[in-house]
């Protein structure tokens, strides 16, 4: 499956990633031979394999539901570019 | 044309665990912003999540309340997309293999039927923060207190033809999570909130019209009011020759006014895949039978013993079984005065009503079941009659203490010795000539009704002590005597 310009840019923008013009090219064909590959995979027969969620054989371990977290809020903030009312402040969302 | 309403219901119930789904940092309302956010919830580089037992428990407790099959094994997947109140870049939820398959829930409908609401599954995820949109110099404040609480969501099949239905379900569903004691229930703080899908069709086809979801509703009022305009929007542009987008609704239960979200703001893909960071959630039957056992008595169950045990109505068990506090406060007061319909009078009667005065709940009831129902006994023995009963209870919402002690310590003991009642009763005709006259020339099968005169008299004479059952008899013997 070829990868067209126009299916890059999306992937790009649902990333948030920001490309350079010249190098969607390059982009589109590595992702359509990453997708090669996939199409070659696809060629086998899969038909009595349990589809795999994780590639260790082992199962969740589980937590007790007691409080462990401390309040760090002024550490935390410490390394964001801006705050306010203990809000991390961010660019607007919503126009 | 005739239109057939079509609705489905996605739900998210906000988990009553201590603690987030992947994290220790405390879920309690209010806190001040982000200061029950951890660096797992923060999303920083090198966290990892670990899964919370209470709120695979609380799901699981769910699915069995529901009939539901539930998930040996599940699967988190992340749900990709970006905005700023889920740090992460992604939602940590579940997709193919949810905790909890194919349930049901029966409602009860206005007319006594009973209708069944089929749930297609339910999965646990996490919730996002907060985004404060008022002005921070042109920016937005995230408030991630919030974010990686649990969640599960339940997925209705398209069952529902009405809006009243859909309240209907809406409030079955409320009730049993807070039966089950997985969620508080509070909507106003959006432990419970509600995505409605709505579709038209002509009436007598099968085939699904296109569907609109209207998001975040948080009250049965303006789920109620979202469906109903939604429905009438669907109907006048489809009448009109248009056609219907399949689109993202917001409601605004203030202004009553409904918008589409702008396409962007769904124009998502959100290329789910599994979650690297966390292994296969793997429950056995020993597990699910413990859950089993620990599940608490559900409404239903309350309802069918309320009508069976007591003879109540439907209704009366209804209201009664609707939250589990509710019903056991009633059931213990029903034990204690042995007298299942006028411990329902009280409760849904007097209880109700002071609860409502002083904006309290039930579980905050400074009059317990166990005093209810020994003032409810009082009644049953002819001690105090129900009006001095109302006085008793105000006083023992009041000041507290058991109903003997109240009735003892103010007197308020039900006159029955017969010879008493019959000096008060004299002393009343004695005194109304003009109405001794009129119940003599009534005929004699109207003079019942002009007994309320007399009794009023006697009542009131008494302080309200004289037991009205002797007072009617002996009133009654009394009159006919002057009549002869």
């Amino acid at each position: 499956m070829a990868l067209e310009r126009s299916d890059v840019e999306k992937i790009a923008h649902l990333a948030r990633l920001q490309i350079r013009e010249d190098e969607v090219p390059g982009y589109t064909q590595t992702l359509s031979d990453i997708l090669a590959l996939v199409d070659q995979l696809q060629a086998t027969d899969t038909t009595d394999v349990e589809p795999m969620a994780h590639p260790l054989d082992a199962v969740q371990r589980l937590r007790a539901d007691v409080v462990s977290e401390t309040n760090q809020r002024e550490q935390l903030q410490s390394v964001a570019p801006a705050v306010e009312n203990g809000l991390f402040l961010v660019p607007r969302v919503i126009e | 044309m005739e239109w057939e309403t079509v609705i489905g219901l996605e739900i998210h119930v906000q988990l009553a665990t201590k603690t987030k789904i992947f994290s220790g940092s405390s879920t309690a309302f209010g806190a001040e912003p982000n200061t029950q956010a951890s660096a797992v919830d923060l999303a920083l580089p090198g966290t990892l999540p670990v899964f919370n037992e209470n709120a695979l428990r609380m799901a699981v407790m769910f699915g069995l309340a529901i009939d539901a099959e539930i998930g040996k094994r599940s699967v988190f997947e992340r749900k990709n997309y970006f905005y700023p109140d889920l740090p992460k870049g992604y939602q940590t939820t579940q997709l193919a293999e949810p905790v909890v398959g194919r349930g049901h829930v029966d409602i009860e409908l206005a007319d006594g039927r009973t209708q069944r609401v089929r749930i297609h599954h339910a999965h646990l995820e996490e919730d996002a923060g907060k985004s404060l949109h008022e002005d921070f110099h042109g920016m937005t404040g995230i408030d991630l207190n919030r974010a990686g609480t649990p969640l599960i969501e339940i997925v209705t099949e398209p069952d529902m033809r009405t809006a009243e239905q859909a309240v209907a379900f809406a409030r079955k569903l409320h009730s049993l999570v807070t039966s089950l004691g997985i969620c508080d229930g509070n909507m106003a703080e959006g432990s419970l909130r509600f995505d409605v899908n709505v579709s038209v069709r002509p009436k007598g086809t099968e085939t699904l019209g296109t569907r609109t979801e209207t998001k975040n509703l948080n009250s049965f009022r303006f789920m109620e009011e979202a469906i109903e305009l939604e429905v009438e929007r669907q109907i006048e542009v489809i009448e009109g020759g248009g056609e219907i987008r399949q689109e993202t609704r917001l409601y605004n239960g203030d202004t009553k006014v409904a918008r589409a979200m702008r396409s962007k703001e769904e124009a998502n893909d959100y290329r789910y895949f599994p979650c690297p960071d966390l292994l296969p959630i793997v429950i056995d039957d020993a597990y699910i039978e413990a859950v089993r056992a620990s599940l608490p008595i559900l409404p239903a169950q309350w309802k069918a013993t309320f009508i069976e045990q007591y003879g109540l109505s439907d209704y009366d068990a209804s209201v009664l079984s609707s939250n589990n506090v509710q019903a056991a406060y009633f059931d213990q007061v029903a034990r204690r005065c042995g007298d299942g319909k006028l411990a329902a009078n009280w409760v849904m009667g007097e209880l109700a009503r002071l609860l409502n005065q002083h904006d309290t709940d039930i579980k905050a009831s400074p009059v317990s079941a166990e005093q209810l129902g020994g003032l409810l006994e009082r009644i049953k023995d002819d001690t105090i009659s129900g009006n001095i009963a109302k006085k008793v209870f105000e006083a023992m919402w009041l000041d507290g203490g058991t109903a003997d002690e109240i009735i003892e310590a103010k007197g308020l003991k039900q006159v029955t010795d017969s010879g008493a009642i019959e000096g008060i009763v004299d002393q009343v005709i004695a005194s109304s000539d003009k109405q001794v006259e009129q119940y003599k020339a009534a005929e004699p099968d109207k003079r019942g009704k002009m007994l309320g005169f007399f009794m009023g008299q006697v009542m009131k004479a008494s302080g309200g002590k004289a037991n009205p059952g002797a007072v009617t008899g002996i009133l009654k013997q009394k009159l006919d005597a002057l009549c002869d």
